[in-house]
């Protein structure tokens, strides 16, 4: 069995871990790291409950290994939260963008991702941004809501930070 | 699903990683993008000993243009070419490409490199570098040049279902697309059933103008064949011709002809024929518009 031990950064805190070559990056952010708010949806690379930020950048980690990850930064959406809930968080509360809740985690990691790069998106936009996260419940229209709330804040509270 | 067990390496130039290919032969498979690999890893349909992990070999993650030619390293991801400026405005057949496969998140780490090299005729890139006579650059230990190095036509790339003329001991380094020369226009036309699907079929076309007359043509085919289908035929049909609506039209029903689809969840034989039809048709307006100015 081939392992390897890997050192990696998950929501800023420095973990080392000796890992089987084949682990898959969502087994050990659940299993290993015990962050169960990433979810493991359809495993085939469909439906983006898994998604976390890699180096800042939206990827379903039930399709890349952990070993990929080793000496780079992970963020779940146990990071996402400071002192208060982050606007994506906030939004999709005030937004009903949730029923069940099992898409939420990777919408709001893929909504991250698209305002970072895109503060200010269309709701076409926002749309595309989230097209690779599946939602059996909402039928999509709170989820657009819930986003475009976080787009509204985060953007009032830079204009209010005076950048 | 878990993977089958392999062992993973991460050589950090590509010297290391042609090494290592060579010294592992072949149980040892290419990691990039993963996003055909490691799927098909999980459902063991790839068991691979050996995992050559290319990611950390950044200086094959480039989009630049050299005399003449659009040089994609194979590290570059779906994402990059799909946000490129200079992909934008001067090669918006491949804006098209990109911006159709699967969906953002896996654009993310996706490459062009490996959606060529992966061999799939369900994949985009390789209709589309059909009709653009693009070129592969391959890297071994042995080969043509001292360096080991090889470039391969596209034409002679695509041997069958995930067959292609790379040898185990080579790696996919560039992608080479001649730049447009003089009028002319270029687009890709997908019908995917929902985001992230594989194409239904797709369409690649890519016109060159003498003035008002089409002096060549390039008409490629996604995922109605063992391989991306060129559609020769319709190709020197436009060859000639102000290339009308009918023109279209007649090109898009010799692609048809040409095109070899299987029935299966997608649809019908005669359905994906009749697809075809409509989107080559489709993609050589859009190409025209294109080469008149329109994007």
């Amino acid at each position: 069995m081939a392992t390897q031990s890997i050192t990696l950064k998950i929501n800023g805190e420095s973990r080392t871990a000796e890992v089987e070559d084949r682990l898959l990056l969502v087994h050990l952010i659940r299993d290993n790291c015990a962050l169960t708010g990433t979810h493991i949806g359809c495993d085939t690379t469909h439906c983006g409950a898994c998604t976390v930020l890699l180096d800042g950048t939206a990827v379903k980690s039930c399709t890349v290994f952990a070993v990929q990850a080793n000496g780079r930064e992970v963020t779940t959406i146990e990071g996402m939260e400071g002192e208060t809930l982050h606007p994506l968080q906030e939004g999709f509360m005030e937004e009903h963008g949730l029923q069940c809740g099992f898409c939420t985690p990777g919408m709001i990691m893929s909504s991250k991702h698209l305002l970072d790069h895109n503060p200010n998106p269309t709701e076409d936009e926002i749309r595309w941004g989230i097209s690779g996260n599946l939602c059996r419940c909402t039928g999509y229209q709170n989820i657009v809501k819930a986003v475009q709330y976080a787009s509204n804040k985060l953007q009032e509270t830079t204009e209010e930070g005076g950048e | 699903m878990i993977p089958g067990s392999f062992n993973y390496h991460a050589p950090s130039s590509l010297d290391e990683a042609i090494k290592l290919l060579e010294d592992l032969g072949e149980d040892a498979k290419i990691l990039a993008g993963g996003h055909s690999l490691i799927p098909m890893m999980k459902l063991r349909l790839a068991e691979p000993d050996h995992l050559v992990d290319i990611n950390g070999l950044s200086d094959l993650d480039y989009i630049r243009e050299e005399v003449g030619v659009l040089c994609i390293g194979a590290m570059a991801r779906e994402s990059a070419l799909e946000k490129s400026e200079l992909i934008a405005e001067k090669y918006p057949i491949l804006k098209d490409t990109s911006e159709v496969i699967a969906d953002p998140l896996v654009r993310n780490l996706a490459t062009v490199g490996g959606n060529i090299a992966h061999g799939d005729p369900a994949n985009d890139h390789p209709a589309t570098m059909v009709a653009l006579d693009a070129e592969v650059v391959v890297r071994g230990p042995g080969g043509l040049l001292d360096s080991g190095g090889r470039t391969i036509a596209i034409d002679d790339f695509f041997r069958g279902p995930l067959m292609t003329a790379l040898a185990e001991n080579e790696i996919l380094t560039e992608i080479r697309v001649p730049c447009p020369n003089g009028k002319s226009g270029a687009a890709y036309k997908k019908l995917e059933r929902k985001v992230g699907d594989y194409a239904i079929a797709g369409a690649a076309a890519v016109l060159n103008f003498d003035g008002d007359s089409c002096s060549k043509a390039g008409i490629a085919l996604t995922n109605v064949g063992p391989t991306p289908v060129r559609a020769s035929e319709a190709q020197d049909a436009l060859v000639g011709t102000a290339v009308s609506q009918d023109d279209a039209d007649k090109a898009g029903e010799l692609a048809a002809a040409a095109s070899q689809p299987v029935g299966d969840h997608r649809g019908s034989e005669e359905y994906k024929r009749a697809v075809v039809k409509v989107l080559t048709s489709r993609a050589i307006m859009k190409a025209k518009e294109r080469a008149a100015g329109g994007n």
